[in-house]
């Protein structure tokens, strides 16, 4: 019963030969889907929103509303 | 694992770790007049036998106190290995350890008992909360009422809190509805 010699070297290398590729793939995967599935579209909702943003109605409609302590509502 | 013996004849010799015929001792030498029923202890200075999945070799061999019968095949040992028959073959390493890989890798069923007692004592605690609730917990404050929690979302909405993509972007101020 003669077996063959097992491996005792380059077994880390190995190792990280198979394995480091993939995780760069699914690092790259994971970094292009955040940018063009989270970031992008927060930055376009952020352009649209201020594309027609009229921050002296809003400022009135929440003064009206009474939140703010510096300012009270037209009629006080 | 550990096989504790009574001492049978002290060694002179320091060996410890060479298959040589040794008739070790590795227990010290109490004295069991006193209190018979008091377990020996171990001499952790000295090597041990592990049947441990890490420790492949241990640092010694498991049987220590040899008869005249393994003695002699200790003998037959130390000369060419092919004349060895498969039994003596399986007597030296039943020799040398007390269980094989799969034998010590072997489940249990002990899981079942653990998780039995897991559950049992949420289950316990689930009914001490439930006591609690009705028993130690003062009166709820009152910005749990559902007044309350109406007027809070209003001013929440007044205030435009997070009105881009969070809160206040839900919620339609031309209608005064949600979206």
């Amino acid at each position: 019963m003669s077996l063959q010699k097992p491996l005792m070297r380059g077994l880390l290398a190995k190792r990280l030969r198979f394995h480091v590729p993939i995780a760069f793939a699914l690092s790259m995967l994971a970094a292009v889907g955040w940018k063009y599935g989270v970031t992008e579209p927060r930055k376009q909702a952020y352009a649209d929103f201020y594309k027609h943003y009229d921050a002296t109605k809003e400022f009135t409609s929440m003064r009206e509303a009474g939140v703010f302590e510096s300012v009270r509502p037209t009629g006080e | 694992m550990y096989q504790i013996r009574r001492p049978q004849a002290e060694v002179t010799s320091n060996q410890q770790m060479a298959l040589t015929h040794h008739e070790n001792s590795l227990v010290p030498h109490v004295s069991l007049s006193i209190h018979p029923e008091v377990s020996e202890a171990v001499d952790m200075s000295k090597p041990m036998y592990w049947d441990r999945r890490e420790i492949p070799l241990p640092d010694k061999r498991y049987k220590d106190i040899l008869t005249p019968a393994d003695k002699s095949l200790k003998e037959k040992e130390k000369g060419p290995w092919g004349q060895l028959s498969n039994e003596e073959k399986l007597a030296l390493y039943r020799l040398s350890f007390c269980q094989t890989y799969p034998e010590m890798n072997q489940s249990s069923s002990e899981w079942k008992t653990v998780l039995a007692g897991v559950l049992y004592c949420i289950g316990l605690t689930g009914l001490v909360i439930i006591w609690q609730t009705a028993y130690v917990y003062p009166p709820t404050p009152r910005t749990f009422d559902a007044e309350w929690q109406a007027k809070q979302v209003k001013r929440m909405l007044d205030m435009r809190v997070s009105p881009i993509e969070g809160f206040a972007a839900q919620w339609d101020y031309e209608k005064g509805q949600w979206k």
